[in-house]
């Protein structure tokens, strides 16, 4: 591959320079790597905050602090990680530096929105942190009413830190949408569009459908606090019951938005690092959708004992087993890749063996709670915590760090330092089983969530626990050392390390301002790894 | 190239075949093994599951038990896959992998198979739900009252308890729950019920204790900041402790044993304190009015006899006899129909207009704000009673 | 950091599009699917709407009665001509006819000031006998004890609708300042456009709300 543009050294890090040169930066690439730097902070203080919980409930009775404030350190790590962390990550993150270079494109269609995107974002999250320092809230991540009506605190500034960054989601996925449709690269077909692609326009249409009805159920609720306008007021004659629908009419779509992007990230790593093309292609694009059109009428899962009535609970149930279908389909594709590779373990291939470990529990006692009887029992208990952890850390922020490791040489131009990422990638896959299984048997067991004391026969299961969070904490603190560290240390990445066949890999690390040397041409699929198995040599892309 | 590629997609194929029977076998096993486990529950209580004190738990632990074993299943078929696949195909210098793109027969059964599995556990799951839903018509009846933070019961014969609750074992009880401030959650792991209680409407749960003694309640919608102190004691009473409770005495849920252990102690106890208890007058409880009179006390002072009789004729053209209604089909006004249950009795003393009944003027005024839930629970207890 | 445009041809396209008409029809896209956010956001106020209608037949007819229905009427007719106008603006963007432009952007403005002084002589009626929102309501005339829940569902849904009248009149302005100084033309109105769509847009809602507040029965 030629170094044109690198051979004099241009590009997008040292593009311009000062710090009003990023602040105001239009280029993508850019605007990904500030998104990824305000979701780790974010990681970081909704992880602290995970670390007082967990310390909270190492032993029964009250260990660290009072129940007040325990209620609003759950509130805030659950509202923290949900919609500063996990749902920005991978869309925005790693989406905004990826996604238009896979396509072809030099940027993305609208990029003043995007800078404009971010900028929301984070006005939404301060707004939303600073309600920590006038009172804070602590009615759970979910808002539910009329609990949130009469708490007293800053309800509202959460609850409007979290419609402002809506908008933020709203817009990502607007931009991403028309930058698939319109910009992408000459001979970049449907049929060739890498999968990464596939899945980010499947979040991005769930983005822009179920993200308004969350804004407007928020500034209900908002409307609720100050004109007591009573449509969730059971006093004044609403119904609260018609806020969790609402609510999670916007909140179960929301768990696809966030783990639809690390399953695209993990269908690019694995065929990479089997040298294999990817298993069922089209199954898996057209999975994505399938997931993403039943994500929009399963809500009411999470409403099987708030008494929405028999007939809504058959439906939902059964539709919701359906879900598993399309993700199963994944699932298989994705082990079957791996059949007659050649398999090699760089960190990017054990966070997806790491995925694929974790997400599968995670996703099967979602079954669990998909099944109504089964439910009614577990709902509300630390099964349902643990299998949300399961498919929320174990499957989203691992495909996170899937995808931030193998990008890293991209970004950075250096390489990130191996043993140091694998030595944190165990610490995090040990942690994080020690962690969360026991609190599916507590669970089982019947200990109820949102709990700051519990009895006395729980105890050994929520000490295992906790133990197991702070070996959780060394592997994420290891892996954040470690790429700092490699930032500095790391070897000079090559344009293509892991020779991958995606347009990314075919412009120079890092990649200059408009991203290609040269116009990229696409003349085949991004996963023709035809060499390794000795056919046809590899054809080149530009 | 083609050729090439298609040659070795039926390599594959093949040498799939020759496996097939031996992994259909094998799951096919693995399937019978489920069965077996989940049959396993029906008479033993389970490991790391509460105990099973109601049929209801029984049957929520045979299908509990066959997710397990399914999940397993599908754990070790996936994991272990994929862990043998890395091992197996390494890189290695020199090795060439093989060009496999897709194979249409794999997808579809990968597909077809987890979607009738699917189907079999909604169909079971569905099975479940409906029996723990379904309360006998013969079901006791308490009510129960969730407040930031405690729990209160109110029987029907007048007395009420707060954070301890009563029932006879092996006798359908149906609990019908509301809340004064937000919503709550009751909570039965021995039984596997659980259901939101939400101010402004009723809810229930029922079930039919078959093991004696303590079962512990939890409060499962956080509910602020006392919400994992929001416990209660239920206790199953055998049938000559229900009697003595039938007969006045008051009882405290801490003299009995926690369910399915010894009972050898503490039986004594209750046994000790009943003796106590007989020298009482068995008719203490008698001094009390049940929940129906206290009911029908309120039914007189709030002033609902002013348009309301109870002996089935209309007082005029003033209010229609409340006598038979529970339980009937009301004709509305707007022409449709409904069955009056208690949040349909509810309504009409909270909120007359919204459902008017067929032939009257909506002349009754709202009692809205007005009655307490333990009396509106004593008024509806009432009404029921007008048989 | 640079100008992320450049000029070819008397008008502008961003440099990572191949060209004029690529980036126009790249805006049109994003602007439908804005549009089909409003129509989700609006959609969960509708949902409450029917819910509780269906719920409160009788309340909802009662209520609605004391609208003003000849104002809602008459605001109907003038958003529906301030689209009329809208529509010449585009029109007279897309022939490069300057004063055309501008004068039409102003009588839409003008238009859309009529709505909400209309809207304000509503509220203010409405406030005047204690017809408000949930825990607010202060009538003595309306009994049935939902009848706050309506005007909730009123002042939230028509609040909004304003709030996006309001919006709309920022963009003209801000279309006629670009007008001033020369910035579109035959080969560039993107912006016209999308405002145009915008405003068609709130005015539909209107014609959705108008009936269903004030004309219930
Ligand atoms: C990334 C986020 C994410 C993902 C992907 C999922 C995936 C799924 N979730 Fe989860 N869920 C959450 C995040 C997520 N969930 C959160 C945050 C909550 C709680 C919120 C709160 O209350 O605070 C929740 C709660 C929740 C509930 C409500 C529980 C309760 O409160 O009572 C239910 C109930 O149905 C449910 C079901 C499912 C199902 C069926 C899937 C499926 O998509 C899983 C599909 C995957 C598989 C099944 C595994 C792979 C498939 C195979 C190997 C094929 C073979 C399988 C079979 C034949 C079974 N989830
Ligand atoms: C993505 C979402 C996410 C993530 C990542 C986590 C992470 C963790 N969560 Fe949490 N959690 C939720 C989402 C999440 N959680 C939600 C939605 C709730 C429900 C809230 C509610 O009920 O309202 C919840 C609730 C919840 C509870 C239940 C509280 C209760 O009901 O009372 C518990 C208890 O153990 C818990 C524990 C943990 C732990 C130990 C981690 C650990 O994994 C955290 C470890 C992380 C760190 C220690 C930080 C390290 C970070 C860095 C060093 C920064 C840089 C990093 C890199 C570059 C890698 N969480
Ligand atoms: C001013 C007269 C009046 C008073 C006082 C009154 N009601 Fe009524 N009530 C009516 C009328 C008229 C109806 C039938 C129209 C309707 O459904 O609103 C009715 C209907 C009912 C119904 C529904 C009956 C059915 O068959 O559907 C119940 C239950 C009821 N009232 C209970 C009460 C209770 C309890 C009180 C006192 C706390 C009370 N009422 C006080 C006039 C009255
Ligand atoms: Cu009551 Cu939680
Ligand atoms: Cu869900």
């Amino acid at each position: 591959m030629a170094h044109t543009a690198n051979a004099h050294g241009d590009n997008y890090l040292n593009h311009s320079s000062g710090i009003g040169s990023w602040l105001k930066t239009l280029d993508h690439k850019r605007i990904g790597l500030m998104y990824l730097f305000t979701v780790l902070t974010y990681f970081l203080i909704g992880g602290l905050f995970a670390l007082l919980i967990r310390l909270e409930l190492m032993f029964p009775g009250q260990t660290v602090i009072d129940p007040n404030t325990y209620n609003k350190v759950f509130t805030y790590h659950g509202a923290i990680m949900v919609f500063m962390v996990i749902i920005p990550a991978i869309p925005a993150a790693l989406g905004n530096f990826v996604l238009p270079m896979m396509v072809g494109a030099k940027d993305v269609a609208f990029p003043r929105l995007n800078l404009a995107s971010y900028y929301i974002y984070v006005l939404g999250a301060l707004i939303a942190t600073s309600a920590l320092f006038y009172g804070g809230a602590d009615t759970g991540w979910t808002f539910y009413t009329p609990y949130s009506i009469r708490t007293s605190g800053a309800v509202i500034a959460v609850v409007f830190g979290a419609f402002v960054m809506g908008f933020s989601s709203i817009l990502t996925g607007l931009n991403f949408i028309v930058t698939i449709h319109k910009l992408r690269a000459p001979g970049l077909t449907w049929a060739r569009l890498p999968l990464f692609i596939w899945a980010s326009y499947a979040t991005s249409i769930i983005q822009i459908l179920a993200t308004p009805v969350l804004a407007i159920t928020l500034l209900l609720l908002i409307f609720e606090r100050v004109f007591q306008v009573g449509i969730f007021d059971p006093k004044i004659g609403g119904d609260p019951v018609l806020f969790q629908h609402f609510f999670w009419f916007y909140s179960h779509p929301a768990v696809y938005i966030m783990i639809l992007p690390p399953m695209g990230v993990i269908s690019e790593v694995i065929p990479v690092f089997s040298r294999k093309p990817i298993f069922g292609y089209k199954a898996i694009a057209y999975s994505s959708f399938g997931i993403a059109l039943i994500a929009f009428i399963v809500w009411g899962h999470h409403l099987f004992v708030s008494g929405q009535g028999e007939l809504a609970n058959f439906v939902f149930s059964l539709l919701t087993m359906l879900v598993a279908v399309p993700t199963g389909v994944k699932v298989f594709s994705w082990v079957g890749t791996m059949y007659k590779g050649s398999i090699r373990f760089n960190a990017p291939m054990l966070y997806a063996l790491g995925f694929l470990q974790l997400f599968v529990i995670g996703g099967l006692t979602g079954v669990f709670l998909a099944t109504l009887a089964i439910d009614v029992h577990l709902t509300d208990t630390y099964f349902v915590i643990a299998h949300f952890h399961y498919v929320m850390v174990g499957g989203a922020l691992m495909g996170l760090l899937a995808g931030m490791h193998y990008w890293f040489p991209k970004m950075t131009g250096k390489m990130y330092l191996e043993k140091g990422a694998r030595i944190a990638f165990w610490w995090i896959i040990a942690g994080f089983n020690l962690t969360f299984f026991p609190q599916f048997i507590v669970g089982a067991q019947g200990m109820p969530r949102r709990y700051h004391d519990y009895l006395p026969e729980f105890s050994s299961l929520n000490l295992l626990s906790t133990v197991g969070s702070w070996c959780l904490a060394v592997g994420f603190f290891w892996a954040a050392i470690n790429l700092w560290r490699s930032l500095k240390r790391g070897e000079k990445a090559g344009d293509n390390p892991w020779h991958a066949l995606t347009l990314e890999w075919q412009s120079p690390s890092p990649p200059p301002h408009e991203n290609f040397s040269k116009d990229p041409v696409v003349s085949s699929w991004p996963y023709d790894y035809q060499a390794e198995a000795g056919l046809t040599p590899i054809q080149k892309w530009t | 190239m083609i050729g090439r590629q298609t040659q070795r997609v039926e390599n594959r194929t093949m040498s799939k075949q020759s496996t097939k029977g031996r992994v259909s076998r094998a799951s096919l096993g693995v399937f019978a093994a489920a069965l077996l486990l989940a049959a396993g529950g029906a008479w033993a209580d389970t490991p790391g599951l509460p105990i099973q004190a109601t049929e209801v738990a029984t049957k929520w632990d045979a299908l509990y038990n066959f997710l397990v074993v399914l999940s397993i299943f599908f754990f070790v078929l996936v994991i272990g896959a994929m862990l043998f696949f890395v091992w197996k195909y390494r890189a290695k210098p020199g090795v060439k992998t093989k060009y496999i793109a897709d194979h249409h027969l794999l997808e579809g059964v990968w597909t077809f198979i987890p979607f009738v599995l699917l189907m079999v556990i909604f169909v079971w799951g569905y099975a479940v739900y409906d029996k723990m839903i379904s309360a006998p018509s013969d079901a006791m009846e308490v009510r129960v009252i969730g407040k930031q933070w405690l729990w209160q019961f109110q029987y029907e014969d007048g007395r009420s308890t707060i954070n301890e609750v009563f029932v006879p074992v092996n006798r359908p009880v149906k609990f019908v729950m509301t809340s004064t401030d937000v919503i709550h959650s009751f909570f039965v792991p021995n039984f596997r019920v659980k259901q939101d209680v939400v101010p402004g409407m009723y809810s229930s749960v029922w079930f039919e204790a078959t093991v004696p003694g303590q079962h512990q309640v939890f409060c499962t919608e956080y509910c602020g900041a006392a919400h994992s102190q929001m416990l209660a004691k239920l206790v199953a009473l055998e049938p000559q402790q229900w009697e003595e409770w039938k007969r006045g005495k008051k009882l405290l849920a801490s003299d009995f044993p926690k369910a399915g252990e010894t009972a050898a102690i503490s039986t004594d106890r209750t046994a000790s304190s009943a003796a106590a208890a007989s020298t009482a007058s068995p008719e203490a409880g008698r001094l009390q009015l049940t929940l129906a009179e206290q009911g029908k006390a309120h039914f007189q002072s709030k002033g609902c006899v002013a348009c309301h009789s109870v002996d089935g004729a209309a007082k005029g053209a003033m209010g229609p006899s409340l006598r038979g209604v529970f339980g009937s089909e009301v004709a509305l006004l707007n022409g449709s129909k409904v069955v009056a249950d208690d949040n349909y009795i509810r309504e009409s003393i909270e909120n007359p207009m919204a459902k008017v009944k067929k032939g009257f003027n909506p002349v009754m005024p709202t009692f809205k704000g007005q009655l307490a839930e333990t009396e509106m629970n004593a008024l509806i207890t009432y009404i029921k009673s007008l048989k | 950091m640079s100008s992320t445009h450049v000029t070819t041809g008397g008008h502008q396209h961003a440099h990572h599009f191949a060209n004029a008409a690529e980036e126009f029809e790249a805006s049109k896209q994003g602007m439908w699917l804005f549009m089909v956010t409003e129509v989700l956001m609006f959609g969960g106020l509708f949902v409450a709407y029917a819910m509780f209608r269906s719920m409160y037949p009788e309340m909802f007819h009662e209520a609605s009665k004391h609208l003003a229905v000849k104002l809602g009427l008459t605001n109907t007719i003038i958003l529906i001509t301030s689209s009329l106008t809208m529509v010449l603006a585009v029109i007279a963007s897309q022939r490069g006819q300057k004063q055309k432009i501008l004068m039409y952007l102003g009588l839409t403005f003008l238009l859309s000031c009529g709505f909400l002084v209309v809207k304000y002589f509503e509220y203010s009626g409405k406030i005047h006998h204690g017809l408000l929102p949930g825990g607010l309501f202060r009538n003595s005339e309306l009994t049935h004890p939902k009848t706050p829940l309506f005007f909730s569902l009123y002042f939230i849904m028509t609040g909004i609708h304003a709030f996006h009248v309001i919006v709309g009149m920022g963009l003209m302005v801000w279309l006629a300042l670009r007008t001033m100084r020369d910035e579109f033309s035959p080969a560039f109105y993107t912006p016209v456009e999308l405002v145009g769509f915008y405003w068609h847009f709130v005015d539909m809602v209107w014609i959705f709300l108008f009936p269903l507040m004030y004309l219930v029965g």
